[in-house]
């Protein structure tokens, strides 16, 4: 089979210049999922901001002081306009620089990003996977929050960001731009700047491959990090209403540009970026994890024909391990469950012997019992016929007695006559 | 091989996860510019398209090619002339970029020559099978490997244009067995093939007869039934499906027809003219195929037909039951490893592997 590759000439209207419509068209179907993740103090205003950007409110009540860690919450949206259906998620770090000891609040960050690669990773890894409809959670775009101090950044921003920054966009934002004065701002966005480039931290690059992007992406990256202000109050300016936040001083209006750089922030997130932060996530930092997590277990891409043994041959060692670890568990399991079943056994058999014992102690009481009982009434019995005994030798020696005594009186009666018999 | 199953439809429908609660927007964000943005992004990296041609040799599949893409894809090929007939099926393949109105395609056409000239025609399609499971081996290649690409090269197949001879009756064997095989592995769009040789009446019943003969036998040609996404679709497809297989002829001459330039057939009782509805149905191949359904060809080769091909590669040396994630990838058959098979299970593989070869 050769395959030359060249350019043909159309003598006609041949008809595909309609593929970027079906391919929209089928996008379209299926709808967008673009996911947000904020990060920043709790009270810098990243949920007044997420209100603003989307024209909406999203339902959330304010975070406390008091958390004792960084978690990240998660929501949820559907979002319609004209025929475009977007799922928006809004992730949220709640407690985030609130705690005594910062030291690991970028940790559950980091987690939550990476076990959103894992999902999609896992999805893909599946003999039967439905990738078309799977549920993007992937984090597109990082925004981070940078708290109004006109110096520089914080320590914590910049440990943070550097982890996040092989994991996900990062746009950096100042937020509550409105406390910082116009000359302070341009120092302060300066400093930010060179120390996220001294310390190395990636931040999303606006795209400036494609000309009809190039120019507009240029123009706004001069502006980095957008000092942002929101608001979803709206106040009366001129004739018309605008988002704004009101002060006795002045009004802060949101969309003026000379303001703040709210416009700017939303071009750049929504309407111009929104597809190439999609992109970057898949391409390079889905990509990048997935490499090091499929090297991390075990695989080698040496060269084409070492790769499909060495897969072969580490999944079927994990499987081996997987299934050994599993049985050894399994005998644990069978000797703990015999061991218990003896114990009882023992413990039963114990019981039962005790009884027996009881029993017999109880047989034997009662049998002495018996025989005490009987030899008293054999006593009883004998002294009984020795009673019957004295009782007719008394009355023999009764009636004798009556007899002699007869006797004796005539006897008497005769010796009487006698006066001069001596009777015994 | 398993029959043709798809996952639940990728549109319209919320999705799986639990709350996504419809939010109102009280103004213009800006949203829908991702479709600009999108549009932008498909136009500068370009489109891919791969169409196979099979049919006996003189049925006009070069010149239909041509008169599709409006240009000289093939040169034009005349039999006899000292090139003999192919003893075997050789697949030729040739790729051009094309442009129109700064949409960039580059498409790859592969014919098939040979195909059913021989006397004994058995597994005639095995190359042609042999050859989309290999661009499908390719891709899956490429997309298990840990350093991938931004863009993997698409040379899978996303429609098979098959041929039917114009003979009036109906689906020969050696069609009706094409047909079965392939349309489990590929989007098929049967023609009817030099349609000038019969006349309206005929070419309905002929029609008719197909279409029984493919109901008869389960053949599920292009556009799927089953794969219907919604009751709009379900309208349209079926309007479509009505009319397959389309009959049509190809020309890539131009005449003057009512002081007009058209590609026709110029024969001694008039001129066919190709893009003329009434003469024969070119003009709905061509939109089915380029205009309307380019992109539906492609997402359906990548989401049901690769994803096939997928399991069953994957499931081939898959005995044991196993959660998600699990992947056990064999070397491809016929190879045999080069270290010996530690556990039992592999040789039970083993045996299932050759006797699977029912693509």
């Amino acid at each position: 089979m050769n395959e030359e590759l060249r350019n043909l000439s159309l003598s006609g209207h041949v008809g595909f210049d309609s593929l970027p419509d079906q391919l929209v068209n089928k996008s379209t179907s299926q709808g967008f999922c673009f996911n947000i993740l904020c990060v920043g103090e709790t009270g810098i205003g990243k949920s007044t901001l997420m209100d603003t950007l989307f024209n909406t409110k999203f339902e959330s009540d304010p975070a406390t002081h008091n958390e004792p860690g960084v978690r990240l919450k998660a929501r949820s949206y559907e979002l319609q306009e004209s025929n475009v259906r977007l799922k928006l998620t809004i992730v949220d770090t709640v407690g985030f620089g609130d705690q005594i000891n910062k030291d690991d609040s970028y940790k559950p960050i980091v987690e939550y990003i990476d076990a959103q690669f894992e999902a999609y990773l896992q999805e893909e890894l599946k003999i039967k996977r439905s990738l078309f409809n799977y549920h993007d959670t992937r984090i597109h775009a990082c925004l981070y929050f940078i708290a109004p101090t006109g110096h520089s950044l914080k320590s914590l921003d910049l440990v943070t960001m550097k982890k996040l920054d092989s994991k996900v966009n990062i746009i950096p934002i100042i937020a509550k731009a409105d406390t910082i004065a116009k000359n302070e701002l341009h120092k302060f966005k300066s400093k930010i700047m060179s120390e996220l480039v001294s310390n190395g931290v990636q931040i999303y690059q606006f795209p400036t491959d494609e000309e009809t992007v190039a120019e507009i992406n240029a123009t706004m990256s001069v502006h980095l990090p957008f000092a942002v202000v929101g608001s979803t109050e709206e106040v009366k300016i001129g004739n018309k209403m605008a988002k704004a936040r009101q002060y006795p001083w002045g009004v802060v209006q949101v969309e003026n540009e000379n303001h703040c750089d709210f416009v700017k922030l939303r071009e750049m997130l929504i309407r111009v970026n929104m597809e190439d932060l999609r992109e970057q996530t898949h391409t390079r930092h889905y990509e990048l994890y997935r490499r090091c997590k499929l090297e991390e277990m075990g695989f080698k891409d040496t060269d084409p024909d070492s790769k499909p043994f060495s897969l072969q041959e580490t999944y079927e060692a994990k499987r081996n391990e997987f299934l050994g670890e599993l049985q050894k568990k399994e005998e644990e399991m069978r000797q703990m469950f015999v061991m218990r079943v003896k114990e009882k056994e023992a413990e039963l058999k114990e019981a039962e012997k005790e009884l027996h014992e009881k029993f017999d102690l109880l047989k034997r009481t009662h049998q002495e019992e018996k025989k005490k009982v009987e030899d008293k009434k054999k006593e009883l019995e004998e002294e009984v016929n020795n009673f019957q005994k004295k009782k007719a030798a008394a009355q023999l020696l009764q009636s004798q007695a009556q007899q002699s005594g007869a006797q004796q009186t005539k006897k008497d009666k005769d010796k009487k006559n006698s006066p001069w018999l001596c009777t015994e | 091989m398993d029959p043709l199953r798809r996952s639940p439809s990728p549109c319209s429908s919320r999705p799986s996860s639990p709350k996504t609660p419809p939010c109102e927007m009280l103004g213009y964000v800006g949203i829908e510019a991702v479709l600009d943005q999108l549009k932008i992004k498909a136009m500068k990296m370009g489109f891919e398209f791969n169409i196979m041609v099979v049919g006996q040799s003189g049925l006009g599949k070069s010149t239909m090619v041509n008169t599709l893409f409006k240009s000289k894809v093939w040169k034009r090929t005349l039999p006899g002339l000292g090139m003999s007939t192919p003893q075997t099926l050789q697949l030729k393949s040739v790729t051009h970029v094309i442009e129109e109105k700064g949409v960039k395609l580059k498409l790859t056409v592969t014919d098939t020559p040979g195909f059913g000239d021989q006397i004994n025609n058995d597994k005639c399609w095995d190359p042609i099978l042999g050859y989309i499971n290999e661009q499908y081996e390719r891709y899956l290649q490429e997309e298990i490997l840990i350093t991938r690409q931004r863009h993997i090269p698409d040379t899978r197949v996303h429609c098979c244009v098959y041929f039917v001879p114009p003979t009036g009756h109906c689906l020969r064997p050696l069609d009706i067995e094409f047909l079965q095989r392939l349309c489990r592995t590929v989007n098929v769009v049967p023609v009817i093939a030099r349609a000038d040789s019969l006349t309206l009446e005929e070419r309905e019943a002929f029609r008719r007869r197909i279409q029984q003969n493919l109901r008869t036998h389960c053949i599920e040609v292009y556009p799927q039934k089953s794969l219907d996404e919604d009751i709009n679709d379900r309208i349209l497809n079926s309007k479509i499906r009505d009319r397959i297989p389309f009959a049509v002829v190809g020309a890539d001459q131009e005449h003057l027809v009512n002081g007009k330039c058209v590609l026709g057939r110029k024969t001694k009782w008039g001129i066919v003219e190709v893009e003329n509805m009434a003469h024969c149905e070119f003009a709905l191949l061509r939109d089915l195929l380029i205009r309307s359904h380019l992109q539906d060809l492609k997402d359906i080769t990548h989401n049901v037909h690769y994803e096939n091909y997928r399991v069953c590669r994957l499931n081939e040396s898959h005995v044991l039951p196993r959660g998600p994630g699990w992947v056990n990838l064999a070397p491809t058959p016929p190879g045999p490893p080069a270290t010996p098979r530690p556990s039992k299970a592999c040789r039970r593989a083993h045996d299932n592997s050759e006797n699977d070869e029912d693509y």
